[in-house]
C-alpha cells in the first residue's frame, strides 16, 4: 500500500470550539503516516440549518469544496459527521440529477470550478477502517486502553440515513446495530460498553430552538453511557463532543441526575493508543476533566 | 412448497407482554423456534399466536405493506412486521430478537398500541387537498408530470407510525407534530390543485412548529416507503423562507446566521451565530461559554481564520441565493 493521502475538510468546529480536535487529527494522521492536505478555500457546509434557509445556495457551496479535493484529484476526508451527511449529500444529488449538476456548474462557472464528481467523500473513521485497515493499527498500538470501558457515541450524521452514508464507504454499517466505532475501540485494546444510546441523537441542531427537548437527549446519552459502567465516550463527531461535553449542567437538570463522563474524539483516543503524548491531543480543552491522563 | 429444501435456523424471541386491564407492569415472554428463511416477521407473531399463546395480541390486515398496521419494534428497529424478512433481522441482529410495540408507554395489549396522538396530530395539519371545486368543469383538470414529481413521494405515506414512533422528539414532547404529520403537511402544500392558504402558517405555530426537529433522520431510515419524512420538513423549511411566512425566531435566524457567517467568513463564526439567533436571549448561554472560553474553546470574532479565495464564496453568496428573509 502508498502512502494514504486525503483532501482534509476539517469544517468550522475544528478550527474554532474543538482545537483539540484539530490537534489530534494531525497528531494521529503523522502517526499513521497519513498525508491529508488541508482544504482551507472550503466553505462552512451549512450544517443542515443553511440547508433549510437555502437549498440551492448550499448546494453550491458545497459543490465549490468538492470541487477542490477534485482538484488535488484526492478522496475528500471530513472530520465532523454534520460536514460529512452534508457534503455527501450534495454529492449524491449532484451525481443523479443532471439538471441539478448543471444548475449548479453553471454558478460555480462563475468563478472557474466546476464540481466533476470525482472524488470521494468519506469521514476519517471509515478513511481509517476501509483504506489504513484495523489490524494494522492493531499492531502500531503502544499503550493499549485494555483498563478502560469506552462508550461509543456514534452520531447521527456518520450512520443515517443508512443507504446515503453506506454509499460513502466499503464497510457496511448498519444504523441499527453498527459496528464501526466499537471495531475501533477494539483495536485500540479498549472494552466497548454496549448501551441503548449508541446510535441515537446527541440533540445538537435543537440546542438553540428547543433546548429542553435538548438537553433531555444529551442526558439520556450521558446516563445511558454511565449505566454501562463506561469509563469515558468516544464519538467521531465534534458536534456530538460539544453536546456530552460541555452541556452536562443543562443535561443534568433535564432529566434530574447528575450525569458527566469525559467525552473523547476519536482521534483522541487513537492517539493515546499510539502512544502520542497528551499534550498534542489537545486534552487540556475539555469542559468535563479528562481525569485519567 | 416444500420447506424441507429451505434454511432453518434456531432463534430465540423475547416478546413484550401487557394487558392493560390486568397488567400494572410490561413483562417479556421467550419462545425458541426454528425460523426458515422464507418467513417474514408477521408469521413469526402468527406462529406464537398460533402455536403457543391464543392471547398474544398484534394489529395486522392486509400482509402487502399496504394498510400500514403491523408496524412494531425489533431490537429496536421499527419495521412493518409483513414487510421484514426474518434473514434480514438475523443478519442484523444475530439469533437473540427483542420484539416490542411501536411505543412501549402507549402499549395496550401486547404489541397494540393507543395510536391517538399520531391521529390527532396528522388531522391537524388539514391533511386533504383543500379547494375550490368546480362543479361543471369545461375541461380536463390537467397535473403535469412535473408537478406530481414536487409531491416526492411524499404521497405514499400509509400511516402506519413507524416514523413517528422512532422520533426521540416525539418521544419527549407531546408538543411536537412529528414526522408522518409534516411529511402529509407537505404532500398537500406541494400539490398544485391545493389552495389552502393558511397550512404552512399552522403547521409553523401548531405544537412547538416545524422547527424542533434534531435532524436526527431516525424518521428516514424508519419508514417502509422510504419517504424521508425529515427532507419534506426541510422542504416546508424552504417554503416557510420562500413565501415569505418565516417570522423572526431563534430557529429561523439560526438558518439565517449561517447564510450571513458565510458571506463575511467563508467559515461560521459560531460566538456571533448564537448571538444573532438569540439576541436578549443569550445571556442563558454564558455561564457555558465562560467555561468554554477558559478550555480555549471560544474564538472571537477578530481571530476566526476566514477561508481563502473568499471572494469566490461571497460572489457564489450573491449569484446562486434564492431565499429572503
Ligand atoms: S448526534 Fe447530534 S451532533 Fe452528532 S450528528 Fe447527530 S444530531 Fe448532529
Ligand atoms: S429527523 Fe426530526 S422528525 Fe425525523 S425522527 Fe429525527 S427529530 Fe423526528
Ligand atoms: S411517512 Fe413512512 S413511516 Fe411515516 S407513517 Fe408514512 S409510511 Fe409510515
Ligand atoms: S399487515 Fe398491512 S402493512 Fe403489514
Amino acid at each position: 500500500m502508498g502512502k494514504l493521502k486525503y483532501a482534509l475538510f476539517t469544517g468550522c468546529t475544528a478550527k474554532q470550539s474543538t482545537p483539540e480536535q484539530m490537534m489530534s487529527t494531525m497528531a494521529v494522521a503523522e502517526k499513521l503516516d497519513i498525508e491529508l492536505v488541508e482544504l482551507t478555500e472550503a466553505s462552512c457546509c451549512g450544517a443542515s440549518h443553511l440547508q433549510d434557509y437555502d437549498d440551492f445556495l448550499s448546494l453550491v457551496l458545497n459543490a465549490r469544496n468538492i470541487a477542490y479535493a477534485e482538484k488535488h484529484e484526492l478522496t475528500m476526508v471530513t472530520i465532523c459527521n454534520t460536514c460529512q451527511l452534508n457534503t455527501a449529500m450534495t454529492k449524491h444529488r449532484l451525481d443523479n440529477s443532471a439538471d441539478l449538476k448543471k444548475r449548479v456548474n453553471e454558478k460555480l462557472g462563475e468563478i472557474g470550478l466546476e464540481y466533476k464528481g470525482t472524488s470521494k467523500i468519506t469521514h476519517f473513521l471509515y478513511a481509517i477502517i476501509d483504506d489504513f485497515g484495523l489490524d494494522k493499527l492493531k499492531e502500531m498500538v503502544v499503550t493499549p486502553l485494555s483498563q478502560f470501558n469506552i462508550a461509543p457515541f456514534y452520531g447521527c450524521h456518520n450512520i443515517r440515513p443508512s443507504e446515503l452514508q453506506n454509499e460513502t464507504h466499503d464497510t457496511p454499517e448498519n444504523s441499527y446495530n453498527p459496528t464501526s466505532l466499537d471495531d475501533l475501540i477494539i483495536a485500540c485494546g479498549g472494552m466497548t460498553v454496549d448501551y441503548e444510546q449508541k446510535n441515537k441523537c446527541c440533540g445538537f441542531h435543537a440546542e438553540l430552538q428547543a433546548p429542553k427537548v435538548s438537553a433531555i437527549l444529551t442526558g439520556n446519552a450521558i446516563a445511558g453511557a454511565m449505566d454501562g459502567n463506561a469509563d469515558w465516550i468516544v464519538t467521531p463527531c465534534p458536534l456530538c463532543h460539544l453536546k456530552l461535553d460541555t452541556q452536562t449542567g443543562h443535561a443534568s437538570e433535564a432529566i434530574g441526575r447528575e450525569v458527566s463522563l469525559p467525552v473523547l474524539h476519536m482521534q483522541q483516543m487513537i492517539g493515546l493508543a499510539l502512544g502520542c503524548p497528551p499534550e498534542t491531543l489537545g486534552m487540556k480543552h475539555h469542559v468535563t476533566k479528562v481525569d485519567f491522563v | 412448497m416444500s420447506t424441507t429444501t429451505i434454511n432453518t435456523q434456531k432463534v430465540n424471541f423475547n416478546v413484550f407482554r401487557f394487558n392493560a386491564d390486568e397488567d400494572y407492569l410490561p413483562y417479556y415472554e421467550d419462545y425458541s423456534m426454528d425460523v426458515t428463511s422464507e418467513e417474514v416477521v408477521l408469521d413469526i407473531l402468527n406462529r406464537i399466536k398460533w402455536d403457543h399463546d391464543g392471547s398474544f395480541s398484534y394489529r395486522r390486515s392486509c400482509r402487502h405493506g399496504i394498510c400500514g398496521t403491523c408496524a412494531i419494534k425489533v431490537n429496536g428497529k421499527v419495521t412493518l412486521a409483513c414487510k421484514e424478512s426474518m434473514t434480514d433481522m438475523i443478519e442484523v441482529f444475530g439469533n437473540d430478537l427483542v420484539i416490542e410495540p411501536l411505543s412501549k408507554k402507549r402499549a395496550i395489549k401486547d404489541l397494540i398500541i393507543d395510536k391517538a396522538d399520531f391521529w390527532e396530530k396528522h388531522e391537524q395539519v388539514t391533511p386533504y387537498l383543500d379547494t375550490e371545486i368546480d362543479e361543471n368543469p369545461t375541461a380536463e383538470n390537467i397535473v403535469t408530470p412535473a408537478q406530481a414529481d414536487t409531491l416526492d413521494e411524499a404521497d405514499l405515506c400509509i400511516q402506519c407510525g413507524a416514523c413517528h414512533y422512532a422520533c426521540p422528539v416525539v418521544e419527549i414532547s407531546d408538543a411536537f407534530m412529528g414526522p408522518a404529520a409534516f411529511a402529509a403537511a407537505y404532500r398537500f402544500e406541494a400539490d398544485v390543485r391545493d389552495d389552502n392558504e393558511s397550512r404552512l402558517t399552522d403547521v409553523n405555530q401548531m405544537g412547538s412548529g416545524v422547527w424542533d426537529c434534531v435532524k436526527c433522520f431516525e424518521c428516514a431510515d424508519a419508514c417502509p416507503k422510504e419517504i424521508n419524512p425529515i427532507e419534506k420538513i426541510g422542504k416546508l423549511h424552504n417554503m416557510l423562507f420562500q413565501s415569505g411566512k418565516a417570522e423572526s425566531n431563534i430557529a429561523t435566524r439560526h438558518a439565517v446566521g449561517f447564510e450571513k457567517s458565510i458571506r463575511k467568513n467563508g467559515v461560521l463564526d459560531e460566538g456571533s451565530l448564537v448571538l444573532y439567533s438569540e439576541l436578549a436571549g443569550v445571556v442563558k448561554h454564558v455561564p457555558v461559554a465562560l467555561k468554554m472560553f477558559s478550555k480555549g474553546k471560544i474564538v472571537p470574532p477578530w481571530g476566526i481564520i476566514k477561508s481563502d479565495n473568499l471572494d469566490e464564496i461571497q460572489k457564489l453568496v450573491k449569484s446562486s441565493s434564492t431565499a429572503k428573509f
